[in-house]
């Protein structure tokens, strides 16, 4: 089963589309969550409330959102996404930005507590102060990413709306391992979830070991 | 001159109660107190890092002022990196450059590239004392920067302190260590309770502190100081 083509396309894919979504979401989410974390603004305690909600998103609600938007008679409709990769990394992009958003949020506020003082000293203020301290406990941060990673990567809903589970074009690991289950393929539905566990635990400690050695180095 | 520096009916919730003082060039400035007299927060108050519930602080025109907390928070990059951020933010040119002078001044030259927060507290604090200095401030203000060292590295901070007085830099120091006052001390600001008990030269107060709350301070203070 191993050597199967087909197996080795639908880990690329997930792959794929879960790492781009988890990029994107880390470029938008972490300034985002900074911002949220060092600025003084009106309705920002609502705002946490809100993000922190959005941790628990359910991915077939966001797949259906992000289905009305593509279809063709949505207002994104003429960019003719649906049923494509990039439709599965936009709806994976939207589940995964506010868990890391949020975990940024916290991180930053709890280490900005720390920095406050020192920095305003200093004449650091605004975008500034949350960019430094951002930088600063990047390392921590992995933790952010890999909590998105781990959502993108084990979901099946969003990608299974959006994506259509096209053969060979949007059938990713979640998607297949739900149909072969369905249509009583059990060894390779089996086989793809023990792959997917691989690659999970892989880059989970893939991140410790940098996390860890990045303590040693920085303290 | 950024100085002299006035505090006009300044409050600060219940911790300052109404407060006037005037700090003018020259002669380094104690503020000396028990714990939760007020220290703190009126140095904070004059740094600018707290408004006061009322009152006004004002300083006679902008101008370079730099702050040492008793616990030095350094960013996780190299020493020389901190140094060098500090100045960056303040606009220097060559920042890299004068941040190396610094860290010669504080005898930390040999550890520059190494990461700011692995280095020993008294190095640290050596650290956060050079990226004040590097800013070249008016008006130095230290907050117990030395609450959290041994003898060792409190003499060395002394020693930078002293230096940095000698060099024209106004030093405004809280402690609660009566020595420590002596060695800096040209003036003792007495605070209890959020007001200022009392204002003296160091020679006169410690041998007849005025106030009756200083004379039981340094009474009480002297079998460890």
């Amino acid at each position: 089963m191993l050597d199967d083509p087909r197996l080795w396309q639908i880990v690329a894919l997930s792959l794929g589309v879960s790492l781009s979504a988890v990029a994107i979401a880390t470029l938008i989410g972490m300034p985002l969550g900074a911002a949220i974390a060092v600025g003084r603004f009106p309705g920002r305690q609502a705002l946490i409330v809100v993000l922190n909600a959005l941790m628990g998103l359910p991915p077939v609600v966001v797949g259906l959102f992000i289905y009305l938007l593509l279809s063709r008679a949505g207002p994104l409709g003429p960019l003719g996404l649906l049923f494509t990769p990039p439709a599965m990394v936009i709806a994976q992009t939207v589940l995964v930005l506010p868990i890391i958003a949020a975990l940024t949020r916290q991180s930053v506020e709890d280490a900005w507590r720390e920095y406050e003082e020192q920095l305003r000293s200093l004449g650091v203020h605004g975008w500034r102060g949350a960019l430094t301290v951002l930088w600063d406990i990047r390392f921590s941060l992995l933790t952010a990413v890999l909590a998105g990673l781990g959502r993108a990567s084990a979901e099946v809903g969003a990608v299974m709306i959006v994506g259509g589970n096209i053969d060979g074009v949007t059938r990713v690991m979640t998607t297949t391992i739900a149909l072969e289950t369905s249509k009583g393929d059990l060894p390779l539905a089996l086989g793809l979830g023990m792959v997917l566990m691989v690659i999970v635990l892989a880059l989970n400690a893939g991140a410790y070991l940098i996390k860890e050695a990045a303590q040693r180095r920085y303290g | 001159m950024i100085l002299p520096l006035r505090l006009e009916g300044v409050t600060y919730r219940d911790i300052i109660r109404p407060l006037s003082l005037e700090l003018t060039a020259g002669p380094s400035t104690i503020i000396l107190g028990a714990n939760g007299a007020g220290k703190s927060v009126l140095m904070r108050l004059m740094h600018g890092l707290l408004q006061p519930s009322a009152g006004s602080v004002s300083w006679s025109s902008a101008g370079r002022q730099a702050m040492v907390f008793q616990r030095p928070v350094m960013l996780r990059r190299s020493a020389l990196a901190n140094v060098a951020y500090a100045l960056e933010v303040s606009g220097t040119a060559q920042a890299e450059k004068i941040a190396m002078e610094a860290l010669h001044e504080v005898g930390l030259a040999h550890l520059a590239r190494r990461p700011a927060r692995v280095l020993s507290g008294g190095e640290q604090q050596r650290l956060a004392l050079a990226r004040a200095w590097a800013l070249h401030p008016e008006v130095l203000f230290l907050d117990e920067p030395t609450a959290n060292l041994d003898p060792g590295a409190t003499r060395e901070i002394e020693t930078l302190i002293k230096a940095f007085d000698a060099a024209g830099t106004k030093i405004v120091m809280s402690t609660h260590s009566l020595g420590q006052a002596r060695r800096l001390g040209d003036e003792v600001i007495f605070l209890h309770q959020g007001r200022v008990a009392e204002r003296a030269p160091i020679e006169r107060f410690f041998p007849q502190p005025a106030s009756p709350e200083a004379a039981t301070f340094v009474k009480g203070e002297l079998p460890w100081a």
